[in-house]
């Protein structure tokens, strides 16, 4: 294998609980998002664009479909004779094999695949944000600044604060305090989740903490505390842009909103930040002349006959005369009859809303509330939904398989 | 696995498609909103399982080269057969004058025999379709022709048949004749230029045709010996678009506006390939009003899009206003801009407050790259 400069570590194993139903049969990494992409295609998409070509993915939780969609790599340039990208699920080792019990063990379960490339420095990613950034600067950062290790931070508004982990530094950006969520923060610059180590640093550290069984085995839990602990040359690398975690199903549903208007922060038409992504052969959407779309996104493939308003459409959508699909996200493959009325709901792929049916969540306390729809569903005519329906337990009755 | 293989002859007269063949071949004329011609034709060939397929390419092939690349994105990049693309291999000198295709197919007949698939289909780049040439190939084997030719019915009263071949049949199907259409209208049987038999038929035709001194395929390969050959008409039933000038171009364009047409032309017997872009979704602003319209991938439409079609990457400014039209890719049409009938070609810019206008039967085409 040749030495690489950097190889980045992506972590993809967590189950996202908090999506809900989006995240029943699928890994949130896989989640569809902006009427085209999975959130994995943005980290995968700036390793790319920042010049880091050799990639390991860590898997853990219903795998199939994020496996599938990440292949080769291809999609995103990663099909590489040398690195490329490697999908890595935990595996038996002589003595018995184990889960990945946290985001370090992780990466200490693969340590061998890391040294085989023996690079200088490792990069750490997670599957749960929606940003461009280029990772080449924070790792010249990184380097200039002889750093141990070099966390991203953003700064976020101080009423958010205690829902961040909180870097406070000196003047030379040097971390001299991390805190977990503080009641009372000193800083408000909140960790990325993003963390360029030097390879020889961490690789100790892993192998440290690995034996102690007090341990979570977390890098924001264990790894970074036992490292300021000691001493260690740790720096807080600012990053000025739009950054968004997208654990919840309001920040899921905010973070593809933030896509619509005229200046949206996140800018996917730059040509030169392209977020790559698989492209399935569709042919460009046909809007009828009974159509009426206004500050939306829509996907290829569509068929748009009726009216589509703040909301993102992803490819092979239907939307049939006289509907009306508002402050939504629709998924591939959604097929909406006509007449029928959506309203702040979530559709999951392939669902369709039969004739005069209304998806639109209940008011309460003056706030909308965002329905989800399950994947392969059958919405009734002239059905009214409120409330978010799963398909497990197959018991329900709107549940396409039950139906056939 | 379908024991078939694919050439594409690209021989097409490209004089009459004026500015937009001027620098490419007919294939490689981009055609409804994010495809170039020969994606058709192409994509019909993998989706009818066939694995190998020569492009016999003549001149003006750079974009076509940079289109099909490796021919990854229509699954062709394989080890074993995958994607030729045949330029003519000279054997004297290369300033001699080239007659025709055959002459191309001729001097890569060592393709033809490295070939490993009993049967070939042979086709040109300009006639659109969705077909499955399975059931061409079984329709073959059934009637037991020596070769089989694909034809259309079509209205020529209405439609450009001009510079087409039409088969008069016999009562079993049997092609007894095949001539230049004469402006005589209603409906004819007009040949799609595409025709299936065994590759050792077509290197005898090749090799008797080049014996003969002749050099045009469907012309002396196949109409010189419609009378000797045992030849089948096969009618495909489907949408056909003959794109054999620029007003063809443009009505073919129009027509994908209706639904039937856009779901059997991309959808009915596999999708259509073509290189991929990377392009975001489309996206529409507060003031956008689009109707009747293809809009492609990676578009940034702020202004009004009526009975158009936009290729992928086109920026359309507010208050600016396109009526019956075609934008192909990247085109920025500027803040007032009103156009209508018109073909702009690749990355066009049409700054403030222009007014261009063609006609229905007579659009206005502005050259690629060109600032007005």
């Amino acid at each position: 294998m040749h030495k690489k400069e950097c190889v980045a570590m992506l972590l993809a194993g967590g189950q996202g609980s908090r999506l809900g139903i989006l995240t029943q049969k699928l890994a949130k990494p896989a989640v569809p998002f902006g009427g085209k992409y999975r959130i994995i295609d943005f980290p995968l998409s700036n390793c790319n664009n920042s010049g880091i070509d050799t990639v390991g993915v860590l898997t853990q939780y219903k795998p199939f479909a994020l496996n599938s969609y990440i292949g080769l790599g291809s999609a995103w340039d990663l099909d590489r004779m040398n690195g490329g990208v490697f999908i890595l699920p935990p595996f038996v080792k002589e003595q018995g094999g184990e889960w990945y019990k946290g985001t370090a063990d992780a990466i200490c379960q693969n340590i061998n695949f890391i040294d085989q490339f023996n690079p200088e420095t490792v990069l750490i990613l997670s599957g749960d944000h929606i940003y461009k950034m280029d990772y080449s600067l924070m790792l010249e950062f990184h380097q200039r600044k002889k750093a141990d290790a070099t966390i991203a931070v953003i700064e976020v508004p101080w009423d958010e604060t205690s829902r961040f982990g909180i870097m406070n530094t000196d003047k030379e950006q040097r971390v001299i305090e991390f805190e977990e969520k503080p009641r009372e923060a000193k800083s408000n610059l909140a960790s990325m989740g993003i963390y360029i180590f030097s390879w020889s640093v961490l690789r100790k550290y892993l192998l440290e903490d690995e034996p102690n069984v007090d341990s979570s085995h977390d890098f924001g839990h264990d790894i970074i505390p036992k490292m300021l602990a000691e001493d260690r040359n740790l720096m807080a690398y600012p990053f000025k842009g739009y950054w968004k975690d997208v654990g919840t199903i309001e920040s899921y549903w905010q973070a593809n909103m933030d896509l619509l208007g005229e200046q949206p922060e996140l800018n996917l038409y730059d040509s030169k930040w392209r977020i790559y992504s698989a492209n399935p052969p569709r042919p460009p959407h046909y809007a009828s002349a009974t159509a009426k779309v206004k500050n939306s996104v829509i996907g290829e493939g569509c068929l748009i006959l009726g009216e589509v308003e703040n909301s993102i459409v992803f490819r092979d959508a239907y939307v049939g005369q006289g509907a009306k699909v508002k402050n939504s996200i629709i998924m591939p493959q959604v097929h909406i009859e006509d007449n029928v009325v959506i309203d702040k709901a979530i559709l999951g792929r392939n669902t369709v809303v039969k004739q005069g049916a209304v998806v639109a969540g209940k008011n309460v306390m003056g706030q909308q509330e965002i329905v989800v729809l399950d994947a392969d569903m059958i919405i009734p005519p002239h059905a009214t939904v409120e409330e978010s329906i799963s398909c497990s337990p197959a018991e329900d009755d709107f549940c396409k398989r039950e139906e056939s | 696995m379908i024991d078939l293989m694919g050439i594409i002859n690209l021989n097409e007269a490209d004089e009459y498609l004026g500015e937009l063949s001027r620098s490419r071949s007919i294939a490689s004329i981009p055609f409804a909103g994010r495809y170039r011609l020969i994606d058709f034709v192409l994509s019909n060939m993998v989706n009818s399982e066939i694995s190998n397929v020569g492009i016999f390419i003549q001149h003006k092939y750079r974009s076509l080269v940079d289109h099909l690349r490796s021919g990854k994105d229509w699954d062709l990049a394989r080890k074993r057969d995958g994607l030729f693309v045949l330029p003519p291999a000279y054997t004297k000198t290369p300033m001699q004058m080239h007659r025709g295709d055959v002459e191309n197919l001729y001097s890569n007949l060592d393709y033809l025999y490295q070939s490993r698939q009993k049967y070939v289909v042979i086709a040109g780049a300009n006639i659109v379709s969705n077909l499955d040439y399975r059931e061409v190939l079984d329709f073959h084997k059934n009637t037991g022709a020596e070769i089989t030719a694909l034809y259309t019915k079509a209205n020529c009263s209405t439609h450009d048949c001009l510079r087409a071949n039409t088969l008069e049949l016999g009562p079993e199907g049997q092609v007894l004749e095949v001539r230049e259409f004469r402006d005589s209208g209603g409906y004819q049987n007009m040949s799609m230029d595409m025709f299936i038999m065994e590759k050792e038929l077509l290197i005898d035709l090749v090799k008797n045709c080049i014996n003969n001194g002749d050099y045009d395929f469907v012309k002396h390969c196949i109409i010189k010996n419609v009378n000797k050959l045992k030849v089948y008409g096969f009618h495909h039933q489907g949408y056909v678009a003959r794109i054999n000038s620029l007003q063809s171009y443009f009505q073919h364009s129009m027509e994908l506006l209706s639904p039937h047409i856009w779901k059997e032309l991309f959808f009915k017997s596999g999708l259509i390939y073509t290189k991929v872009k990377d392009e975001p979704p489309a996206k529409y602003i507060n003031e956008t009003e689009v109707t009747n319209s293809l809009i492609a991938s990676g578009c940034y439409v702020e202004g009004k899009v009526e009975n158009s079609i936009l290729f992928r990457g086109v920026k359309v400014h507010k208050g600016a206003y396109i009526k019956n039209s075609v934008i192909m890719q990247k085109g920025n049409i500027g803040p007032g801009v009103i156009l209508e009938n018109v073909i702009c070609d690749k990355d066009v810019h049409i700054t403030a407050n222009k007014q261009l206008k063609g006609e229905f039967t007579y659009p206005l085409v502005i050259k690629k790259g060109r600032v007005i």
